[in-house]
């Protein structure tokens, strides 16, 4: 995995709760194995019925389009599992996403593949918010994973709490596979303890023969 | 100190604590499906990493399959791709697949519990969201993406942080033609759809134990539409006999022994939760979504709400959801007219789901001008459905028969709606375009979806079945 230590970037403002990975990256645009993951981020919001460009969705606006940082509300990732929806971040170079929070699926599949996912708190939040709908996409703001810190215009650093163990995955780009099986022992000797306790757990064959 | 069932189970399984601090968690079933699964094989042969336990693993076509009678991998053309490359994938890894004419094929989470894979007090995974149906039998089940899931090929454990714990206790009896589906609607009506982030919720109480295995299915599949990490039944006799002689499930001493266990599983009385919640099932309506997320949902007698007397941070959101459905504030959805009805998906299509809807069909006709589909969730429903005679049902009154698969669920089979169609279907997300561009979707149960089609508009099943329609 890549790693994370800083990255500075344009903040896009797309500030809605909820919003859903059939939004980020619709399951009808998956239709072969290697889709074109930076066309279908927010497909279906980019395009109007006619297919043309919407003006107005935030990502096709002249400053918006060459995005680094997405600035959003409440449970961000929603719905699916589809990793997709991360994917087409990194397709358009977003590589930190600054929500309200984040549902469950979408903030591992996140950390995976070495998206930052931040989750404000307010009052910050709403400071922050401001901040980046203010700078409008004029200049980037900085967030630098080793300090913990988001700078940029329009007033001071501004904290961000990631747990350590996420923070040192990401700072290190640590293959999360083979930090598992550094436990391989114990792996082993869980499945032979178990093998005996519950022999039903351990073994799972068509018994019609 | 006493314990949660959640506990337990956790505990039971747990491995190690990994250096970052993160919990190695043994999964005792692993269940593929084509859309996500192929993309883990491809990263775990450029690793050159073997899976660990492919007699723990199971591979699903589900998500891309067409359900048109005599279907192939050409059937649905942007299919072919995902179902040979996991059909390549299962083999060269040594995966017991259930490929697209297996007579056992269907949705992961219907097969899964139907041939016995699932068991009480296991752990279970599936690259999906709603992966904690089988949580109706007891097990503990986390959905997860596709890096996660080439972790449990190459591991059998996931690496997790300990959810926080939450009971729902639903009290009282449901009324009839009243189901599952609509308490868990209501359910995410009340807690909000990020209401159980971060827990693993029990579900409890008497409501609960009256209810079918299927039923708990049913609702513990909903559980993800509120954020929850996973949500289960503790087991009870009714779930030991489901599961017994199903063809996975263990026999002769090894069930004597798995079924001792299995009477152990359950929260101990005062063990502690970190949140209950509770709601009396007495008196529930049939309930439907209004709105684009399945918390907009109300009693089918309530009316729409005024966005103007909604908090202000609220207001846009039901603004909008109101002109995607094209809708307004103060209506009542009861007889509004439909075009599409869909009965299916992981979480409506096992047979008691598709013998309820044809209760309702029986002797009636779908109304002129609506498309109205069943897609029964696994080919074994099918053949079970069909030898009770509920395909004829179905058939005879101007629904369509489909093969197995997740169908109109997301459409990744190209089953849809048309834009700008009323659909009412037995799904799980009415979230913008997921059943085709610009289709509004009502989520339902499947009687209410039944009595819809046939009156091709939406309606009070228990009026219908009254004759007071």
């Amino acid at each position: 995995m890549q790693p994370f230590t800083a990255h500075t970037g344009i903040a896009v403002p797309l500030l809605k709760d909820d919003i859903n990975t059939d939004q980020i990256a619709p399951v009808q645009s998956v239709r072969n194995l290697k889709p074109d993951y930076k066309a279908l981020l927010f497909m279906r919001a980019r395009r109007r019925d006619d297919g043309s460009e919407d003006p107005h969705f935030v990502l096709n606006r002249p400053q918006f389009r060459q995005p680094g940082i997405l600035v959003t509300g409440h449970n961000f990732g929603a719905g699916s599992s589809r990793e997709a929806a991360v994917w087409g971040m990194l397709a358009n170079d977003i590589r930190v996403i600054v929500a309200r929070s984040f549902a469950d699926i979408y903030r591992e599949n996140c950390l995976q593949n070495g998206l930052l996912p931040i989750a404000l708190a307010t009052p910050d939040a709403e400071a922050f918010e401001q901040r980046v709908v203010a700078a409008n996409g004029s200049a980037p703001f900085k967030v630098d994973l080793r300090t913990q810190r988001i700078s940029g215009p329009g007033g001071g650093d501004i904290a961000f709490e990631l747990p350590p163990a996420d923070r040192m995955r990401l700072l290190e780009g640590l293959d999360d596979i083979g930090l598992t099986l550094k436990h391989a022992d114990e792996i082993a000797r869980w499945e032979r303890q178990m093998a005996a306790a519950q022999p039903w757990l351990q073994t799972a064959c068509d018994r019609r023969g | 100190m006493a314990q949660t069932l959640f506990d337990k189970i956790w505990d039971a399984h747990l491995v190690a604590r990994r250096a970052d601090g993160r919990d190695l968690v043994y999964i005792d079933r692993h269940v593929l499906h084509e859309l996500h699964a192929p993309h883990a094989f491809e990263q775990l042969d450029k690793q050159q990493r073997p899976v660990r336990r492919p007699d723990l693993t199971f591979s699903m076509q589900d998500h891309t399959v067409a359900t048109r009678p005599g279907r192939d991998d050409t059937t649905n053309p942007s299919g072919a791709a995902f179902l040979k490359a996991m059909r390549e994938g299962s083999r060269r890894n040594g995966i017991r697949l259930f490929d697209i004419d297996d007579p056992e094929q269907g949705i992961s989470h219907v097969v899964a519990p139907e041939l016995g894979m699932v068991l009480p007090g296991a752990t279970h995974a599936v690259p999906d969201s709603h992966a904690s149906t089988v949580g109706g039998l007891g097990a503990l089940a986390f959905g997860c993406g596709t890096s996660e899931l080439a972790h449990i090929l190459a591991t059998q454990v996931m690496a997790l942080w300990r959810p926080k714990r939450m009971r729902i206790r639903l009290g009282g009896r449901l009324g009839p033609h009243v189901t599952a589906k609509d308490v868990a609607l209501r359910l995410i009506g009340d807690l909000g759809v990020a209401g159980a982030r971060g827990y693993a919720v029990e579900y409890a109480g008497a409501a609960v134990r009256a209810m079918a295995i299927e039923s708990r299915m049913t609702l513990c599949n909903l559980n993800i539409e509120m954020g929850g990490r996973s949500g289960f039944v503790a087991p009870d006799e009714s779930t030991f006999s489901w599961i017994a002689g199903r063809p996975y499930a263990p026999q002769g001493a090894m069930w004597d022994a798995a079924l001792a266990h299995w009477r152990t599983l359950a929260s101990e009385g005062d063990a502690p939760f970190d949140r209950d919640h509770d709601l009396d099932c007495s008196g529930l309506e049939p309930q439907i979504t209004w709105g684009t997320d399945p918390s907009q949902v109300l009693g089918i007698s309530g009316r729409i709400p005024d966005p103007s007397a909604a908090e202000p941070g609220r207001r846009a959101t039901i603004e909008s959801a109101l002109a995607y459905m094209g809708l307004a504030p103060g209506m009542t959805l009861a007889g509004l007219k439909v075009d599409r009805v869909f009965i299916g998906s992981c979480t409506n299509s096992r047979l008691p789901d598709l013998a309820a809807a044809a209760e309702v069909v029986r002797g009636r006709r779908v109304a002129d001008g609506v498309v109205a589909l069943v897609v029964p969730g696994s080919t074994t429903v099918k053949r079970e459905a069909e030898a009770a005679g509920l395909d004829r049902v179905f058939r005879d009154a101007g629904f369509f028969w489909g093969e197995s698969g997740c169908s109109m669920c997301a459409g990744g089979n190209g089953d849809r709606g048309e834009p700008g169609e009323r659909c009412v279907s037995t799904t799980n997300r009415n979230f913008e375009h997921r059943q085709g561009p610009k289709v509004r979707t009502h989520l339902v149960s499947p009687a209410t979806a039944a009595a819809t089609a046939v009156m091709g508009r939406i309606a009070d099943v228990r009026r219908l079945i009254a004759g007071q329609v």
